[in-house]
């Protein structure tokens, strides 16, 4: 009987990571052949150009707020310089794919590779600080990034560095999101994980528990460097050109936003307000300080009225969809 | 020589107007333990109401000076009210992150409102200069140094000798007990945000006036650097914070004169991070004991 049972779970545990598999895979496809066109009974259907750089860009805030999400929402530290380890990655990875002619994938890895230790140059000293002076060292550490970067010929300083080929594609803005997403949630549900939530809860009583908080800091911080470099080597991919500026202040600052208005703590929360933050953006082209005193009512009012954000700590699941009841009876056999 | 001493001019009159900004953040961390990342942005709109008084009013120089930082004084105890105050009790992320959604929204308001482009500050009186050898001041420079000292020399007697400043000495050193004793908290920090305002306005109206140039955007960089000022003095000592901005403006000034004005943003935060590593308190600031 006991074994029957458990026997159930498993099989619906698999199913449900089966379903999540499939759905994944016929959004891939979906996309992947609407991107690229196709004919159904003499009718083209085709993503317009603009609509898939939308998508992709997407893709490419969904990593950047999750993987700040890790360090801001999971370990509780303020970093604002989210935006310079994303220039390292595009610099670096744009350096090697046209002065080296490397491939794609290893340029990629070597950003990931770069911000994650130019995240732990920085974390390990900086991390000893607490909230506030953590977030103007990490914004101070984007700033000396972009004005080294805007004074090296080699990149073409001010004016920025190009020709970049576009090798950023459907596929690889899809394996990079659903990677990071997959990764960052089982971070959080392991012993590092745990760890890192019990200094974001208590730094002082996590350290007494035995747990190395600057150590486990440093390490979600390189974890956050390390995918915002995988996200810049994708956005100097995806444009002909990458300049120093664009990787300001106001850059790491809309990352904020997507994290503090999904929840700090809740992946999907960043996903959700990530997605829903670059369509609002696509509305609001034409506009851009109108957008930019939206963002900042948005933030403020969030912030004053709901401090946990959209999703406050909480993720989106299947079993959030069931009843109240189903839910009761799951916990009761699994009791049992 | 020469140039060094040139240098270490223009560095004392950037110095005292960072050394302006930097009391305000000091002043306001002191007592709330908030990072005013709006504060920068206060500057701006000071110099933005002395830019329209002058130009539209026709003001004299320093009644507009005094109108900026009356109506900046009034803007800083808004946002404190509005953004700040319901804040009080949560986490400091919460409050730090308020501050720059407060900050930007001044930003591109102002943006909205006059534009993006910098206008000419109007120059509202005759220029002298003062030539010593090689060397020369020039009347801005001492106006400058003039008006910031005078100010400073203020802020001391108010926050020394009055009420107000005895109550604001209180609540930062311990606001509950201060609350008991019968200080009114709220109406403390309202007048710290008032002050803190004001000194930010009077920068931003001295920088428009020595540089003849203003912009929406103009509060971001002498925001940070007046923050990290205020950290190398030792954050929440009001000495400390004009230590800080002197020492800020000469370095950068002598970084510029020796020829690597491009780095000259860097620096400052290269500083800023030294400072952090080897001594966070500050260089006034004496080392305190984290309580449980």
């Amino acid at each position: 009987m006991n074994n029957k049972k458990q026997g159930n779970s498993f099989l619906k545990r698999n199913a449900l990571s089966l379903i999540v598999a499939v759905i994944l895979v016929a959004v891939y496809l979906g996309l992947h052949f609407w991107i690229a066109g196709f004919e159904i009974g003499g009718t083209r259907y085709k993503l317009n150009n603009y609509y898939t750089l939308n998508l992709y860009l997407m893709g490419m805030n969904i990593i950047l707020a999750v993987s700040l999400n890790l360090v801001c929402g999971i370990t509780g530290q303020l970093a604002l310089g989210h935006a310079g380890f994303m220039a390292v990655g595009a610099y670096l990875s744009a350096i090697l794919t046209v002065k080296f002619g490397m491939p794609f994938i290893v340029a990629i890895l070597a950003a990931g590779l770069a911000a994650a230790i130019m995240g732990f140059l920085i974390g390990l000293p900086t991390l000893r600080l607490k909230g506030d002076y953590l977030a103007i060292a990490t914004l101070g550490m984007a700033e000396i990034i972009r004005v080294l970067l805007i004074n090296i010929d080699y990149v073409g300083g001010a004016s920025g560095f190009s020709p970049i080929p576009k090798l950023t594609n459907w596929t690889w803005i899809f394996v990079a999101t659903v990677g990071t997403v997959l990764f960052a949630k089982n971070f959080i549900n392991s012993t590092y994980g745990r760890a890192c939530i019990s200094i974001r809860e208590d730094e002082i009583a996590a350290e007494t528990m035995g747990i190395n908080s600057t150590r486990y800091k440093t390490l979600a911080f390189c974890l956050g460097a390390f995918f915002a470099g995988v996200a810049g080597a994708l956005y100097a991919h995806n444009f002909y050109i990458i300049q120093p500026n664009v990787f300001n202040f106001f850059k790491s600052f809309e990352y904020l936003v997507m994290v503090v208005l999904g929840g700090l703590g809740s992946i999907t929360g960043s996903i959700l307000a990530a997605s829903g933050l670059t369509i609002v953006n696509v509305g609001l082209q034409k506009v851009p300080e109108v957008r930019m005193i939206l963002y900042s009512i948005v933030l403020i009012a969030v912030m004053l009225f709901r401090p946990g954000g959209i999703m406050g700590r909480k993720e989106l699941s299947f079993s959030s969809f069931k009843s109240k009841k189903e839910r009761g009876k799951e916990r009761g056999t699994s009791g049992n | 020589m020469e140039i060094f001493i040139q240098q270490l001019i223009n560095g004392i009159a950037l110095g005292s107007i960072y050394a302006l900004i930097a009391l305000g953040y000091t002043m306001v961390y002191g007592i709330i333990k908030l990072i005013n990342f709006a504060h920068g942005d206060i500057y701006m709109v000071g110099a933005f109401v002395a830019f329209f008084m002058i130009s539209i009013f026709d003001m004299p120089f320093s009644i507009a000076l005094l109108v900026a930082m009356a109506a900046c004084a009034l803007l800083g105890m808004i946002i404190e009210r509005v953004a700040y105050k319901p804040l009080r009790n949560q986490d400091r992320l919460t409050a730090l992150i308020t501050a720059i959604g407060v900050s930007f929204f001044l930003e591109y308001t102002m943006i909205y409102l006059v534009k993006p482009d910098p206008r000419a500050f109007p120059a509202s009186f005759q220029l002298h200069n003062f030539h010593i050898g090689n060397i020369v001041i020039s009347s801005k420079d001492l106006i400058i140094f003039a008006i910031s000292l005078g100010l400073m020399l203020l802020l001391t007697y108010v926050v020394n000798r009055t009420k107000t400043g005895k109550s604001m000495r209180a609540v930062s050193y311990d606001s509950e007990a201060a609350q008991l004793m019968g200080i009114d908290v709220n109406k403390t920090i309202s007048a710290t945000f008032a002050l803190g305002s004001a000194l930010a306005a009077a920068a931003g109206v001295l920088v428009g006036m020595y540089y003849g140039q203003i912009e929406p955007l103009m509060g971001i960089m002498p925001g940070l650097k007046a923050f990290i000022a205020a950290v190398i003095g030792g954050i929440g000592i009001i000495p400390g914070a004009a230590f800080g901005g002197l020492i800020l403006g000469v370095t950068e000034s002598l970084v510029s004169g020796a020829g690597y004005s491009m780095l000259r943003d860097a620096v400052a935060f290269i500083i800023l991070i030294i400072i952090l590593i080897v001594k966070p308190t500050g260089l006034m600031g004496k080392n305190v004991k984290e309580k449980v």
